[in-house]
């Protein structure tokens, strides 16, 4: 199975804030442990990086008009701070892996969402 | 014959079903084979006899179905494992000594990934063999609502990967405490009445303790369960409710109490007692007489301490008041956070009837008829404000 990992920061610290900034060293360190490690994990591909959500920019079109707002389409807190991809056995794999992304721990959530077969 | 196929649907269906799953890796296609040699055999068995292994004979044509459905339909040999099966190849499963797969679907069904509700109905319909129809009734929704809510479990099941499988031993806990408040959750439901509910239940927490033979909280539950129930035939009498302390002993089913117990000891034997074994040995001091109060309160006291819940601490204040008196159950009841709950008012009024304090029990017992939902229960509290009345 493939699943779609999206990571919601939530109220967790991410760089580059003030809140991130004043963390204890050893806590960003094991902020980055927890990235790398999962990114070693087999199963894993590791997506893109994506800018803080306040950097989106959201688009609809209607009656053919483009407009354009600031800011991501849901609430910043509620944005997709990150992904990756996972290729796991079942459910169970996928939600073993879900649990040690380091948001999951820190006030973010992790959605686990199966790639689409049709 | 009728008679024979029922039964061998009650105790067959459940291990079919999960064979079939695990066989084949989809739950409708399972059921719909299921289903197909159970209307064969209400064909076959009045004309040729019942075989002589009813289960195997139903799993071999079950999947004899199945495998002749999907060489029929290409699309469907996709989407299940059976994309090479030989023709007329070796059983993989040997009639006599099919797999009993039951745990591995209801881990499945009750999986934390599925809501409550949707893990109620599916184990119901995959393990208990209730139509939608029935389940639909039990739990007073439409048809059309429970049938949305299969197909919307079932379809999750397959696109998210749900496993069919007994879960890892640190997973084991959490899973297990899920599958048993599923079971607690049917019995529940049945204990206002439905007794096919309950009967559902208390077959599904055999099962389990079968299945699962060193688990405490299974014994524990399967205990609670038959304790409570052998006492349904005294607790209502012409729709009225009969509180225990009024109830005819004479009701009570004696032999279920003594299998009741039994497992109450199974589950003491072993190590580590949850909230299920407590209840349980809870509702086996309820059935003697005299009651033994404070053994009661201690009991409800160690399942306070595990489930810091107000409702257990409610129960403690009645255990407390009938050992050391009304006003040391008051004082408990009026630390408790629980106003909306019509048991607290309805148990401070009784409380505050005994004491003669009868202005404020029937503030209290009104209170409580503003709360409470239940006809039978709003009845049993209009007859108790009467009472009070007519002592006053």
């Amino acid at each position: 199975m493939q699943y779609m990992m999206l990571i919601y920061q939530g109220t967790t610290p991410t760089p580059p804030s003030p809140e991130w900034e004043a963390l204890p060293d050893e806590d960003k360190q094991a902020v980055y442990q927890g990235y790398r490690a999962l990114n070693e994990t087999p199963g894993v591909t590791p997506g893109m990086a994506m800018a803080a959500p306040e950097t989106a920019t959201t688009v609809r079109v209607q009656d053919g008009k483009t407009l354009t707002t600031d800011g991501p389409f849901v609430e910043i807190k509620e944005a997709v701070g990150g992904y990756f991809i996972l290729e796991a056995d079942d459910l169970d794999a996928a939600i073993e892996v879900a649990s040690k992304v380091p948001a999951a721990a820190r006030g973010g959530a992790i959605e686990v969402r199966p790639i689409g077969s049709w | 014959m009728v008679a024979i196929i029922e039964q061998v649907f009650r105790e067959q269906w459940g291990r079919i079903v999960a064979a079939l799953i695990g066989f084949l890796g989809d739950v409708d296609l399972a059921e719909e084979a299921a289903q197909e040699a159970f209307a064969i055999a209400a064909e076959r068995w009045p004309r040729d006899g019942v075989p002589a292994n009813p289960g195997g004979w139903l799993l071999v044509t079950a999947r004899n179905r199945a495998i002749n459905r999907i060489r029929r339909d290409a699309t469907l040999a996709v989407k299940t494992r059976l994309l090479e099966v030989p023709e007329g190849g070796q059983d993989a499963m040997e009639p006599t000594t099919f797999p009993d797969e039951r745990l591995e679907l209801i881990f499945m069904c009750c999986h934390p990934a599925l809501g409550t509700d949707a893990q109620v109905a599916l184990t119901l319909r995959t393990l208990g063999g209730l139509s939608t129809d029935e389940i639909a009734r039990a739990f007073l929704v439409g048809e059309a609502t429970m049938a949305q809510r299969l197909v919307r479990a079932k379809r999750k099941i397959k696109a998210a990967g749900i496993p069919f499988r007994i879960p890892a031993d640190e997973l084991l806990p959490e899973r297990l405490a899920a599958v048993l408040a599923v079971v607690y959750l049917i019995f529940n439901a049945g204990y206002g009445g439905r007794d096919e509910l309950a009967s559902e239940a208390l077959w599904l927490g055999r099962a389990l303790a079968d299945l699962l033979p060193d688990e405490p909280e299974v014994h524990g539950l399967l205990a609670m369960m038959l304790l409570l129930d052998a006492r349904r035939d005294a607790r209502m009498l012409d729709g009225e409710i009969v509180l225990l302390a009024d109830q005819d002993r004479a009701r009570w089913d004696r032999e279920q109490i003594r299998r009741g117990r039994v497992e109450l000891d199974r589950a003491l034997a072993q190590p580590g007692h949850g909230p299920y074994v407590i209840q349980a040995a809870i509702a086996s001091l309820h059935a003697e007489e005299p009651r033994d109060w404070p053994q009661i309160a201690a009991l409800y006291g160690e399942l306070s301490r595990l489930t810091s819940s107000a409702v257990v601490e409610l129960s403690r204040a009645i255990a407390v008041a009938e050992d050391q008196g009304p006003e040391a159950g008051l004082a408990i009841i009026d630390q408790l956070a629980l106003d909306d709950y019509h048991y607290l008012h309805a148990t401070r009024g009784e409380l505050l009837s005994r004491l003669d304090r009868i202005a404020e029990a029937r503030a209290a017992y009104g209170r409580a008829l503003a709360l409470v939902h239940d006809d039978a229960e709003r009845r049993l509290l209009e007859r108790r404000l009467t009472e009070l009345s007519a002592s006053a």
